[in-house]
């Protein structure tokens, strides 16, 4: 990514920077792709660019360490640049692409490709995510070795939890050469059985089959137990239940290097969505929509820091795959660009406070990927968000910066969006005036 | 239209007064099947759609009698004999079928929410035949018409659904209609086929426990034990169920009150949910059950196709 070399004022905004403990209203100073300062008061240059951000925040870029671009090999539904445009948009300076791509990112050819796209797309920063397994087939362990070398900062076999225990362990093991942690998607699947959403009356009244809550509960704590076993690092991706909520909990009061992850559905929506959506396909994913309590314990522990950090899990899929049979259709739905509105929500409701929502979705994914970015300190990469909290907007599919469609905030009000995103001191998103 | 509703695909959302208005035309349209001229005009001129992407004998030929007898135009399309196996989506389908201007399109299908699916995607009404494990409310309707035929009203009394709930499209429908006319549900089976938190639908009581949930009640409903679940595994097998959830001469003549009546949405299967003596015996409705059937989907045919209640005597039973 090419750094700007020219220095841009960032005046009047709310500053907030939990990484620095930050929050007030500062000029921000970037120059060489980096942060040279955070002040009250600075002597601007006559010729220095200006953005004004007075009535709005200014936080780190977003971190996004949960996001399927589909390239290699399902370009129809995403492409690297796509999804970095869409991740722009919603504030995001950069994103972990997960490896579930055709063929899966298990090797340094197609970890090579997504870097050379996104440095193509010089838009958002794009970290791969190397598979466990070789194929994703929970078979073999993956090169690891090379995949790190080549740029992946973790590993997952993401869509496909890890079933065998022994193969989870050696992976444990293995990648703590590398200190990277395995991003893990945690579903028994003998317990998932044929469930399309969250086992409970929601699904028994639409006659779908159920998902148990319990089996995410338990392969969480089978791996937890296998990160006493190995000391490996484990992050829980996309966490949607109490159980597994106790879990890490307990994990970490045990002093076990377990981080985990929410994404902003889980904590806004439950299976009475679903029933209320009308078997509407942008409504399933996996883990499915959880009960009403399950989400006050995901909340809980996004505030109280059990779950560490919040990611999209962005999963693009075209009309094809979404416009059939609740049964049928596959899961996921898109994030990015919804991500801030809809968790900004929580903090109006008081599940959550301001700077841990900044937080969760920047110095905390940092930390647990050790990436650069995160935060406002002075050499900080120059990766910045500008957001208008009182914002409202229409969230109009078609007027995605994704390639596509599935959302389930279709035709909603959002109140919150992003007006500027820089990457490396490079403005490479700014919502049209008309807009604002 | 049934009340508000331009589509049958559940009775979750149906009121009482809607429910009413079929059960109450339906007794009409039963007037036009004892005729010796099974035959009336009143919608002619109307196409009727039977769009079946599982196997069923009764319920298509039922709504295409139900069809003929009103006089309009039945056409049987089957999930077999279509495109189905060349890969055009659900929704591909029903928007060819609604090329050819169909009135009504009546669908069964494998997966729950199908013919809401369709629903939003064509003008003509639809109605639902049954989709995966979420409801059949044709059925729904017709159980709901048998009982009130055979003990009077439903207020009061007390029905016991038996067998495997949790794939049962006819359990749900039965829920949400018995309970709105205002009988009391009891759900019976093993654990295993009672789906989670069933009972916070309202009006039910779950059982697992087979004489609890007889003992006293009005009417039984035994549900058909589907071969295809055995090795789900919900059950260990069928001689074990048939055993301990099964109605035979002597459990029904030892823990049924005299006016009892069993009910069964066909196709039975003899000797595992109910033996042939109680199957054929003088409490067993099943029959009757099939021919309110056609009744009760004239009544669904003729409000959706455009007809109106106040119509029907003069256009339909009494012309």
């Amino acid at each position: 990514m090419s750094e700007s070399s020219e220095v841009l004022f960032i005046e009047g905004g709310r500053v907030i920077d939990p990484a620095s403990g930050v929050d007030g209203v500062r000029t921000v100073v970037l120059r060489g792709g980096q942060v040279a300062e955070v002040a009250e008061r600075v002597e601007r240059p006559r010729d220095a660019r200006v953005i004004d951000a007075r009535g709005r925040w200014v936080t780190p870029g977003f971190i996004d360490a949960h996001v399927h671009l589909r390239e290699p090999g399902q370009e129809y539904k995403e492409t690297v640049e796509t999804g970095a445009r869409a991740a722009v948009a919603g504030g995001f300076t950069a994103v972990l692409a997960m490896p579930n791509t055709v063929p899966p990112n298990d090797s340094v050819a197609v970890t090579e490709l997504v870097l050379a796209r996104a440095a193509q797309a010089g838009l958002a920063r794009v970290y791969p995510v190397g598979c466990i397994s070789k194929g994703q087939k929970g078979e073999e362990l993956a090169e690891m070795g090379e995949l790190f070398q080549a740029g992946c900062v973790a590993f997952s076999d993401d869509g496909r939890p890890v079933s065998s225990s022994g193969l989870m362990r050696r992976a444990l093991e293995y990648a703590r050469t590398f200190g990277a942690p395995l991003a893990v998607h945690e579903e028994d699947l003998a317990l998932v059985g044929k469930g399309v959403m969250n086992e409970g009356p929601a699904a028994t009244r639409l006659g779908l089959k159920g998902n148990p809550a319990q089996a995410e509960e338990v392969m969480v704590s089978r791996d937890v137990a296998l990160v006493e076993l190995t000391g490996g690092r484990l992050h829980v991706c996309h966490l949607s239940t109490a159980g597994a909520v106790r879990a890490v909990r307990d994990a970490k009061a045990r002093g076990l290097a377990v981080t985990a992850e929410v994404a902003p559905h889980h904590l806004a929506l439950t299976d009475e969505d679903v029933a209320a959506s009308g078997y509407d396909t942008d409504f399933k994913m996996a883990p499915p929509l959880r009960s009403d309590a399950d989400r006050a314990a995901v909340r809980a522990a996004l505030a109280d820091g059990t779950i560490d950090c919040i990611a999209t899990d962005h999963a693009p899929h075209s009309a094809v795959e979404k416009a059939v049979e609740f049964d049928v259709a596959l899961n996921g739905i898109l994030g990015l660009e919804t991500a801030f509105s809809v968790c900004l929500a929580l903090v109006r409701e008081g599940a959550l406070g301001e700077r841990r929502l900044v937080e969760a979705l920047t110095a905390a994914p940092a930390r647990i990927f050790g990436l650069p970015g995160g935060s406002l300190a002075a050499g900080s990469p120059a990766d910045v968000a500008i957001l208008d909290p009182g914002a409202e907007w229409r969230c109009d599919p078609e007027r995605l910066h994704s390639k596509s469609r599935n959302t389930p905030w279709k035709g909603k009000t959002m109140i919150g969006r992003c007006t500027h995103t820089l990457v490396g001191g490079n403005l490479v998103y700014e919502l049209a005036r008309g807009e604002r | 239209m049934i009340g508000r509703h331009r589509h049958l695909l559940g009775l979750e959302g149906l009121s009482r007064e809607e429910i009413l208005q079929v059960l109450d035309l339906a007794t009409s349209m039963k007037e036009v099947l004892a005729r010796p001229l099974k035959k009336v005009p009143s919608l002619r001129g109307k196409l009727v759609v039977n769009l079946f992407f599982e196997a069923s004998t009764r319920t298509r030929s039922s709504f295409e009698i139900a069809s003929k007898v009103l006089s309009a135009d039945a056409v049987n399309w089957t999930a077999s004999a279509s495109s189905v196996t060349k890969g055009e989506t659900l929704v591909d389908t029903a928007r060819n079928l609604e090329a050819m201007r169909p009135d009504v399109l009546v669908i069964r299908h494998a997966a729950g929410g199908a013919p809401q699916l369709v629903s939003e995607h064509v003008a003509c009404a639809v109605v639902s035949a049954g989709d995966g494990a979420h409801e059949h409310p044709s059925q729904g309707l017709l159980d709901c018409f048998t009982l009130r035929e055979k003990l009077g009203t439903l207020e009061g009394k007390t029905v016991a659904i038996v067998g495997d709930v949790s794939h049962s499209r006819v359990a749900r429908s039965d829920l949400h209609a018995m309970p709105k006319l205002g009988a009391k549900v009891r759900l019976c089976g093993p654990p295993t086929m009672i789906p989670q938190g069933i009972e916070r639908l309202g009006g039910c009581t779950v059982h697992h426990d087979l004489r609890e949930a007889v003992e006293g009640a009005d009417a039984v409903v035994m549900l058909r034990i589907q071969h295809e679940r055995i090795g789900d595994p919900l059950i260990p097998g069928t001689r074990e169920y048939s055993k301990l959830w099964g109605l035979n001469a002597r459990k029904a003549a030892e823990w049924l009150t005299p006016g009892c009546v069993i009910l069964h949405p066909g196709p039975i299967n003899r000797g595992v949910e109910l033996s042939p003596e109680v199957a054929d015996g003088p409490r067993s409705v099943i029959l009757d059950q099939v021919q309110n059937g056609v009744a009760v989907r004239m009544a669904i045919l003729y409000l959706l196709a455009g007809g109106s209640p106040a119509e029907v005597s003069a256009a339909g039973a009494r012309s």
